[in-house]
């Protein structure tokens, strides 16, 4: 079978649901006729029509809210987001509505808010974020971001059978650059479940997303020239997240680094780290340590965006210090 | 009479929004004209037991039986209860937090809201949401939450869903004049327009957002003429008079339930109690909360109407009363026994999956953290 890339596994994902089950709809600015800013939702209304793939007003606040007022009745709603920068639009009916709604009021939001994220792809403050650490703190709400095409594909499979609302990031730089040939049949990756991208033995990188593919090109530099062996943990969920994978990794290496994209201050390393903190710290041989974004809202010009962003050498440094330490 | 310095609109030259006269009540049209001498009766008793409900919650809040605060909607009797009372059992409503009339009307019970009150673990939320922010979707509403707005696109939602499955189902949403600044008010409305989807959104102005007069809430001279802007239909009705209530919210029911998309009803009320049992009010200018008691109160007008359009005689009304006086007994007994919830219940149900989260290591003594934090063998002796 021909490999597909990511943004198409997530669309392939999309198809398949909606043929699968009749209550999965979609909705989202320009996601119809047009098949959305990226081209994710092309072809849908298409074939669904205009009742399962609705164009909606410039309304994150609107679409998030009607998702959920949709998914009380029993219906999968899709949201896309234009770009995931947009989500904090639509913060407080994420956080105060949705999260809350199955635990205060037994009602239930099986829903998927989805849209194109992060940088490395020149597109400034506003098309770059990676909003996840915001949400990470929002008990009632999962997250995934996978790295992968078949990840991206599973993952989604499942955030739309999930019965709780899942954030769901793609990364857009991954969109048209990684690729893979899609396992057979119902191919459904499990929320909640980390994935081994290297094994490694002498130091670990805990990661997600586009810096996945950052941590294994360190990998592989760091074995040709320096003969260690990294392992990769890809998290492809971050909340809730994976304990016993994060867990396995510090057990198996004695040596960890969390890498991600965001910026730093209060984001998911942070978080990484309080838990080695509290359930392996006798087994660390060094302090745990961070790559991460500069704490500065991402510039546009290539120079200023390549330093503000994690880089392959930042890794491979850190590496070193704590193959050394 | 003179009517008091007014706190609806800044344009002081404006007419009031209540009849000139308000005692001459008439039905408003042909919905209420429909309406049996059961039904009449059936309104007058949910007024009844709004306001005698909120007055026996006032007395358990005094004797510090209600946990946290306490919403009234003294005054406004007639505009939940006549709205709601629109709408078919299968349809959906979303209440604010002068609504406990609305509820009462799709099947809330005195005993579910006294319980909600009093933070018990049966109450209808087990004890995770105050007051009368709860719901239940088999009798047709849907608890608010108190980011005032939100409501609007997530009611829209299940019109939404309405629409979408060819269900001839209609959702009813309140709004106060307040919440009519927020962003979630116009995105909402706007979405539930372009879809087209049955929905009837009842702004109730009632002359304040907690202190703050409608007039510096909004430089539009009614909340009516907003519907302009948004390409829907937009009424205004006298919301202390029950039929015109009900008149006016039946026939945007009837509008959405035919297809033809939301309405915007602005209801004219008054708030006559603060904003919550706290406020002492004393942003309100003096005489006009007494005039409103004296001479536009939604049940006096209702008895009155009563009595001599449809021979209703004072014993009727009284053995309503009671019956409802008698309920409220029972139901305050029924609460008060009541258990309060199980504190582990608050780690259940955050999610589906999974059902139940872990309590923190601390809660059950050190050892439990060695048992589940496995340790290097060499490690030291952290058992004590």
């Amino acid at each position: 079978m021909a490999e597909i890339t990511y943004l198409e596994a997530i669309r392939e994902a999309l198809f398949e649901e909606m043929e699968r089950d009749q209550n999965v709809f979609c909705l989202g600015e320009d996601i119809g006729a047009f098949g959305g800013a990226f081209k994710v939702t092309e072809g849908l209304q298409a074939k669904y029509g205009e009742q399962r793939v609705i164009d909606t007003p410039i309304s994150e606040t609107a679409i998030i809210g009607a998702a959920a007022g949709a998914a009380h009745m029993g219906l999968r709603p899709v949201a896309e987001l234009q770009f995931i920068d947009f989500i904090s639009c639509g913060y407080d009916m994420l956080t105060n509505y949705v999260a809350t709604a199955r635990y205060r009021a037994f009602l239930p939001c099986p829903m998927v808010v989805r849209g194109p994220s992060g940088g490395y792809v020149r597109g400034g403050p506003f098309h770059s974020q990676n909003p996840e650490a915001a949400f990470l703190h929002t008990p009632g709400l999962k997250i995934v971001y996978p790295a992968t095409a078949a990840d991206a594909k599973g993952l989604m499979k499942a955030a739309i059978r999930d019965d709780d609302c899942v954030l769901f990031f793609e990364h857009k730089y991954l969109y048209r650059r990684v690729k893979d040939v899609m396992p057979d049949g119902d191919h459904v990756v499990p929320i909640g479940k980390a994935r081994v991208a290297r094994e490694g033995t002498d130091v670990s990188i805990i990661t997600y997303a586009a810096t996945v593919w950052k941590a294994l090109e360190a990998a592989e530099q760091l074995e040709r020239e320096d003969g260690l062996s990294v392992e990769v943990i890809d998290l492809r969920t971050l909340l809730p997240m994976d304990d016993d994978a994060i867990v396995a990794t510090v057990k198996k290496t004695n040596r960890v680094m969390i890498v991600h994209e965001d910026t730093r201050t209060g984001g998911i390393a942070g978080e990484i780290t309080a838990r080695i903190n509290e359930t392996c710290f006798e087994w660390l041989d060094a302090p745990v340590l961070r790559v991460t974004a500069h704490d500065v809202p991402l510039p546009y010009s290539p120079p200023l965006e390549d330093y503000v962003l994690p880089q392959v050498r930042d890794i491979v440094t850190v590496a070193r210090h704590l193959a050394r330490y | 009479m003179d009517l008091p310095a007014h706190p609806f609109n800044s344009d002081a030259t404006l007419t009031p929004p209540v009849p000139a006269d308000p005692s001459s009540v008439r039905s408003r049209g042909v919905h209420a004209d429909q309406l049996t001498h059961a039904q009449r009766l059936e309104l007058y008793r949910h007024m009844r037991m709004t306001r005698t409900l909120e007055e026996r919650l006032v007395a358990l809040y005094r004797q510090t039986k209600v946990v946290g605060g306490l919403f009234r909607s003294l005054g406004q009797e007639a505009d939940a209860v006549g709205s709601a009372f629109a709408l078919e059992q299968r349809d959906i409503m979303s209440p604010l937090i002068r609504n406990m009339g609305s509820m009462l009307v799709k099947g809330a019970t005195p005993l579910e809201i006294l319980r909600q009150y009093m933070a018990k673990g049966n109450s209808p939320t087990r004890g995770r949401e105050l007051n009368i922010h709860f719901g239940d979707l088999v009798r047709g509403f849907v608890g608010q939450i108190s980011h005032l707005g939100d409501m609007i696109p997530v009611m829209a939602g299940i019109a939404l869903s309405f629409k979408m499955r060819g269900e001839d189902r209609v959702v009813l949403v309140y709004i106060g004049d307040g919440a009519t600044s927020t962003g979630a008010f116009h995105e909402g409305l706007n979405f539930a327009a372009v879809q087209q989807v049955p929905l009837v959104v009842v702004v109730e102005n009632n002359g304040y957002a907690y202190s703050t007069p409608t007039g510096r809430q909004t430089a539009a001279r009614s909340f009516m003429d907003k519907a302009v802007g948004y390409g829907i239909a937009g009424v205004q009705a006298d919301g202390n008079d029950v039929l015109a209530v009900y008149d006016v919210t039946r026939a945007a029911v009837d509008r959405a339930r035919s297809g033809g998309g939301p309405t915007l009803v602005e209801l004219m009320t008054y708030r006559r109690k603060g904003h919550a049992e706290h406020d002492n009010q004393s942003y309100v200018p003096d005489g006009e909360v007494e005039w409103w008691a004296a001479n536009n109160d939604p049940i006096d007008r209702f008895t009155s109407w009563l009595a001599e359009h449809d021979g209703v005689s004072p014993d009727e009304l009284a053995a309503i009363d009671a019956s409802v006086a008698a309920e409220i007994d029972a139901a305050t007994d029924a609460a008060d026994l009541s258990p309060m919830p199980d504190a582990l219940d608050a780690l259940v149900g955050i999610y589906g999956d999974p059902a139940t989260l872990p309590p923190h290591w601390y809660r059950e003594g050190v050892r439990k953290a060695v048992e589940q934090h496995e340790r290097p063998a060499s490690w030291g002796t952290h058992d004590g």
